[in-house]
């Protein structure tokens, strides 16, 4: 027991974030001044490396660190570089908004760097354990960023309202956990996988499952679990809004491929109805609740819990094609997110920043670059080819057909064709509607640096599709072992 | 065996009872000192199980630390209990059903609970062998070994809620007056003191 040694060069780009987040703290709490641009930059700089050293790593090999508790495959890099990603942008977003409202602190990228080694665990958990610990290391400090701005009532109240339901999420985890282990005797994830290959299904360990996927669901926000969503969008600060739509959620829907396709695949034919219930729910919930929003980051947090439903429906499929599906959906939903939030965040009338749908009124009047680039945000968002958010939902879809849940594919097309009308009626607002008061101009280069990186992947995808398709492919294999799962049971 | 079960069987009822006391009881004070009183039962179970390094370390963690810091939060805050009870019957039946819905499921659970064959072999694999080391050391032995990954993570969540804790209730007040240890030290005489001579039936100007 004693004698093995401890690899853990799989795990380092974690254990440079982390030992970057400790020499970020010091560096913030002995230097005099206000730090929080100079940590920030640090930070994305230390992501950016982050994302070089995944990708240079290894190959296309899977490999084990810290006696198995931790692995490294070609589906856990892809997912991390597009959590680094979606960090790296939504950090740079976030400076340039704490540089203009005066209100920076260095925890913030101290705590946004915590998080992400917590994303990057959650990802690359091989157990229980290390699957709760990356959950956890993850969530506490997006409960703390959520509160912010700690004068702001709204903003007190969203940390407040996340971190009790949180707990109550991480609770249902635990106890579904318990009763896996008390089925099982073990935690890890190789072991539950080969005893439930082993064929025996017993109700304690089902309850379990089921537990857990309440647990995850809560996470990413998927109806009926997803009551704190549109509270904690529209209270938390906006640049935060835009981390917790991107990052955190691409972390946990790859955790929940990895937890239903890795340790319990074998158990597939019972699980798989009730992820096609709550992706159903999720996707119906999110085209119908978000009708009726006034505000712009409600009406987009319900819009992300429609989203969550269509990526869902590739988990539901259990298949090489479906996770696929789900990997191409979030590459593309991040940089439609980023797009979009880069726009409310430019929402703003004399100085004083605005979130209600009718402060776009007459955008195209006032700033048409701005109008057209949410323009295309939201068409893709809404479907419609050839913009990149058609070819997530086409994957999608297209696995569940040709898995034959037929249903679940034709409910995600209509509901899909409800969400557009909220996605036109904004655009609708921009186009169609009197300025009543303008929009001030966008200011400060990375803000249209962003714009413009994310407008640009969003309207070209169709053109160079194959590095996202192709390594989506390629991670979706790492993590089915090119099998599909469900192959026997239909 | 006897002994032992009946032991069990006690420390087990006191326990839910003093449980089911701190959510009814209607002083708050109350309320932390049966949660005491919960703490030291589960220790006691923890050593008839044999765990007697978790049951200390409930003792002085929960009852020494947790416990005393629950009992001053509850009596400098001026909460009004009374209100926060409001409501309390009109939920009851609600809350008692889905109580009982998930008693009833728990005991279908355990009634039939199955497990993997190979589950026991599994579960014993890092536990040593009983009785040749002490419990701590065998903690010791897999904390800082196989489970080293989650034993820095789990440091890693501590300093994200200290980090947390600090931000959002830290308050920096520029024109408090603080201590200088150094400045005190570094005082002289000549400094602070002058001597002057008053010469008689004078004063000083």
């Amino acid at each position: 027991m004693m004698s093995q040694s401890l690899v853990m060069g799989p795990a380092l780009p974690e254990i440079l974030l982390a030992v970057l987040a400790l020499a970020m703290l010091m560096l913030g709490v002995f230097r005099k001044g206000d730090t929080t641009a100079l940590v920030g930059w640090i930070a994305v700089a230390g992501f950016a490396v982050a994302g070089v050293m995944t990708l240079m790593g290894s190959g296309h090999d899977t490999e084990l660190a810290f006696g198995g508790q931790f692995i490294n495959d070609g589906f856990a890099r892809f997912t991390k570089v597009l959590v680094l990603l979606g960090t790296i942008m939504t950090t740079i977003m976030a400076l340039s908004w704490m540089k203009r409202e005066g209100e920076g602190r260095f925890e913030f990228p101290v705590l946004i760097i915590l998080a992400t080694v917590g994303m990057m665990m959650m990802i690359s958990a091989n157990s229980l354990m290390s699957l709760y610990m990356g959950l956890e290391l993850q969530s506490l400090a997006l409960y703390v960023i959520a509160a912010f701005q700690r004068d702001n009532l709204r903003s007190t109240e969203a940390g407040l309202k996340y971190f009790v339901l949180g707990s109550l999420a991480s609770g249902l985890l635990l106890y579904g956990m318990s009763l896996v282990y008390g089925f099982a005797g073990t935690v890890s994830f190789d072991g539950l996988a080969e005893i439930a290959n082993a064929g025996e299904v017993s109700t304690g360990v089902l309850v379990g499952i089921i537990f857990m996927v309440a647990g995850m669901a809560f996470k990413v926000s998927a109806v009926p679990f997803h009551m704190w969503t549109p509270d904690v969008y529209e209270g938390a600060p906006t640049p935060v809004t835009a981390f917790f739509a991107t990052a955190p959620k691409i972390a946990a829907l790859a955790l929940f491929c990895r937890v239903m396709m890795g340790p319990f695949e074998a158990y597939a034919p019972q699980w798989q109805q009730v992820i096609v219930l709550i992706s159903i729910l999720s996707m119906v919930l999110g085209a119908f609740a978000a009708i009726n929003q006034t505000n712009i980051k409600r009406m987009m947090a319900y819009s992300s819990i429609g989203h969550v439903g269509y990526a869902l429906i590739g988990i539901a499929v259990g298949t090489t094609a479906g996770i696929q599906g789900v990997l191409i959906y979030l590459a593309i939903y991040l940089f439609m997110n980023v797009g979009a939030f880069t726009i409310i965040l430019a929402m703003r009338q004399k100085g004083r920043a605005v979130e209600n749908i009718n402060d776009l009124a007459g955008l195209s009047k006032t700033n048409p670059l701005m109008a057209a680039a949410m323009t295309i945000f939201m068409f893709s968002m809404a479907g419609v080819p050839p913009l990149a958010g058609f070819y997530g939902k086409f994957f999608i879809f297209m696995s569940a057909m040709d898995a034959g849940l037929i249903t679940l594919g034709v409910i995600g097309v209509l509901s899909s064709v409800v969400s557009a009308f909220y996605y036109i009626r904004l655009i609708k607002v921009m186009y169609f509607d009197d300025v009543v008061e303008p929009l001030d101009r966008l200011s400060g280069a990375t803000q249209k640096a962003m714009l413009a990186i994310s407008f640009v992947v969003i309207l070209l995808f169709f053109l160079v599709p194959a590095p996202v398709v192709d390594g989506a492919l390629a991670a979706a294999e790492s993590l089915t072992g090119g099998t599909s799962a469900l192959a026997s049971s239909h | 065996m006897i002994v032992q079960g009946l032991i069990f069987y006690m420390l087990a009822a006191i326990m839910v009872a003093s449980a089911f006391m701190v959510v009814t009881s209607r002083n708050p004070v109350h309320s932390v000192l049966w949660l005491i009183l919960a703490f030291v039962n589960s220790a006691g179970l923890f050593l008839l199980l044999g765990a007697e390094f978790v049951a200390m370390l409930v003792v002085v963690v929960y009852v020494g630390a947790v416990a005393v810091l629950f009992l001053f939060v509850v009596m400098m805050l001026d909460i009004n209990y009374l209100k926060v009870r409001e409501g309390f019957l009109t939920y009851l039946p609600m809350g008692a059903a889905l109580g009982v819905v998930l008693l009833c499921e728990i005991a279908v659970l355990a009634g039939g609970w199955t497990m993997a064959p190979e589950a026991m072999g599994l579960r014993a694999v890092p536990a040593p062998e009983p009785g040749t080391i002490s419990n701590s050391q065998a903690l010791g032995q897999v904390i800082y070994t196989d489970y080293v990954y989650l034993f820095q993570a789990a440091g890693l969540v501590l300093l994200v809620a200290m980090i947390g804790s600090i931000m959002l209730t830290h308050r920096s007040h520029p024109n408090v007056r603080r201590q200088k240890v150094a400045d005190q030290i570094a005082r002289r005489k000549e400094r602070t003191l002058k001597l002057n001579k008053v010469p008689t039936g004078k004063g000083i100007s």
